[in-house]
């Protein structure tokens, strides 16, 4: 489904952000990337997310090369992955029902889907009480857990969580943890990058470990390795 | 689809200018300066157009005509005159009238009168008053007369252009340099006021550059993401010129009220009033396109993929 071959990305100051990565990430599989800070995981999901070119090799999804698309092809193009980061990055300006439905208005959905289906995917990540509250009167466990709704509202294809768990407590790192899960069982492709021990061991799936922009480990049945 | 969009667009570009209250209250002020600089400058030019108008129609020349001139002839001149391009009024003053105004003129002045009465006959000859249409063509007409009288040698008395030619050039020149130094005072604070104003905007996306990143991440369109900052700026427009409009009301007044006998006569209230209508349009135009224009420049900036 997504495909990496030997792709290098040096930033303009000669920051080496990968390094000769090659990498095949199946439908319906759940990868978490692990490694240090630094080590190349969120330049690898702006490959994936086409909000970064690589400096060599190339990044294909279904066939796709993905760098290779039109400017106005772009938008259409993210709309098949559902994004979660760790600093939620929901729309302060906008309510959670907004948030929400923001990002269906963006795919063309109809007033009526949207009235039916934000209340029920906040009921999904129960949540369903705080439908009218801003972000800013949110906990963080709950932002994130409004940012995984609104990911998951449009049934993209991947889901894509970079770090989301960072900012989080231990109950809540589980609960959104769990939630990940529950979508990859529904049949979602999960990538997850995360430098939480527990995290990786409670999934006990793919891992793949990366170092200094390289790829060094990738383990079927992951632990964390480093 | 279109027009989902568009209705979509247009309900969150006022929703984002309300909740956004003071970052639209600070742009609408700033905007609402920029409109009143605008304005005040429309009026500037309405009123230093209109004493220059006055100052003009105070400047004429007058054909002194011999006593011993025969009345068809002037007439005949007058025609002539009243056909060239430059003229804009001719006016005849015979003999008769003439006697009739010295008289007015001089009414508590004893001995001129009697000094009149004894010369028995009227002594003073007709005139022509002439008024161009620019205060440069005096020449011109000036030159046209001298040729006149050179055909009929004791018809014309004298032509006063040569004594007021000093004065009249001055004036002209006065009124040209005016034009331009306006003209150059309101290009450069036009300039000046749409920079701050173009800012000002710039600096209200800037605060929503996560959000404009937020949503291109959920797969947005450019058009999608930018609609609703193009509408909010043009509520800026539309708020900042009822604003300016409203304000001009009693500052038009109170102008008016301390400049009216100085400006002889031209009231600007009643300049406002009257051409309320194509100063509105105007400001709301000018409004508009400022604020829609800024926003779109501003967001694109954000838009880049």
């Amino acid at each position: 489904m997504i495909y990496f071959d030997k792709v290098t990305k040096i930033y303009s100051d000669d920051t080496v952000a990968l390094e000769d990565v090659t990498l095949k990430i199946e439908p319906k599989e759940f990868v978490s990337i692990v490694g240090h800070s630094g080590a190349g995981k969120t330049t690898l999901i702006k490959m994936i997310l086409a909000e970064d070119k690589p400096t060599k090799g190339s990044v294909l999804f279904e066939s796709v090369n993905v760098h290779k698309l039109k400017d106005k092809h772009v938008p259409e193009y993210r709309r098949r992955f559902g994004t979660v980061f760790q600093d939620f990055r929901l729309i302060p300006g906008k309510t959670v029902f907004e948030n929400i439905a923001f990002a269906m208005e963006a795919a063309g959905r109809s007033d009526d889907e949207i009235a039916s289906d934000v209340p029920h995917v906040l009921d999904l990540v129960d949540l369903g009480r705080k439908i009218w509250s801003f972000p800013r009167e949110l906990s963080g466990g709950e932002r994130q857990r409004v940012a995984i709704a609104r990911a998951i509202v449009n049934q993209p294809d991947v889901i894509i969580a970079d770090e989301p768990t960072g900012n989080l407590d231990p109950v809540n790192t589980y609960e959104i943890v769990q939630i990940l899960k529950k979508i990859n069982d529904l049949g979602t492709t999960v990538v997850l990058t995360t430098h939480n021990k527990g995290v990786v061991e409670n999934i006990g799936k793919r891992v793949i470990t990366m170092e200094k922009g390289r790829l060094v480990r990738d383990d079927k049945e992951g632990r964390y390795a480093i | 689809m279109f027009w989902l969009n568009t209705r979509r667009i247009i309900k969150s570009g006022f929703v984002s200018f309300w909740r956004n209250g003071f970052v639209s209250l600070s742009s609408v002020l700033i905007m609402t300066l920029t409109l009143f600089v605008l304005g005040s400058l429309m009026f500037a030019s309405a009123l230093l157009n209109s004493s220059l108008d006055e100052i003009r129609s105070k400047v004429d020349v007058n054909v002194y005509f011999a006593p011993s001139a025969d009345e068809e002839e002037i007439l005949a001149l007058r025609n002539k005159v009243e056909a060239l391009p430059e003229v804009a009024q001719v006016e005849y003053v015979s003999r008769d009238q003439a006697l009739e105004n010295f008289k007015a003129q001089h009414e508590n002045d004893e001995i001129t009168l009697q000094a009149l009465e004894e010369l028995g006959e009227n002594p003073l000859g007709a005139i022509l008053n002439i008024r161009a249409k620019e205060t440069s063509q005096y020449e011109g007409i000036a030159k046209f007369l001298d040729s006149e009288s050179g055909e009929n040698g004791q018809f014309i008395d004298k032509v006063n252009y040569y004594q007021n030619k000093a004065a009249i050039d001055s004036l002209t020149r006065m009124i040209d340099g005016s034009r331009k130094i306006g003209l150059a005072i309101t290009i450069v604070l036009i300039a000046i006021s749409i920079l701050i104003t173009l800012n000002t905007i710039r600096l209200a996306i800037y605060i929503a550059r996560e959000e404009i990143s937020v949503m291109r991440l959920v797969g947005a369109s450019n058009r999608y993401i930018r609609g609703p900052f193009v509408i909010s700026g043009v509520m800026y427009g539309v708020v900042s010129a009822l604003a300016t409009l409203v304000v001009f009301y009693p500052v038009t007044y109170w102008v008016s009220s301390i400049t009216e006998t100085f400006f002889s006569g031209f009231s600007l209230f009643d300049y406002y009033t009257a051409n309320f209508a194509q100063v509105s349009a105007l400001i709301i135009g000018v409004g508009i396109l400022l604020g829609a224009i800024s926003s779109y420049l501003a967001v694109r900036r954000y838009l880049k993929v």
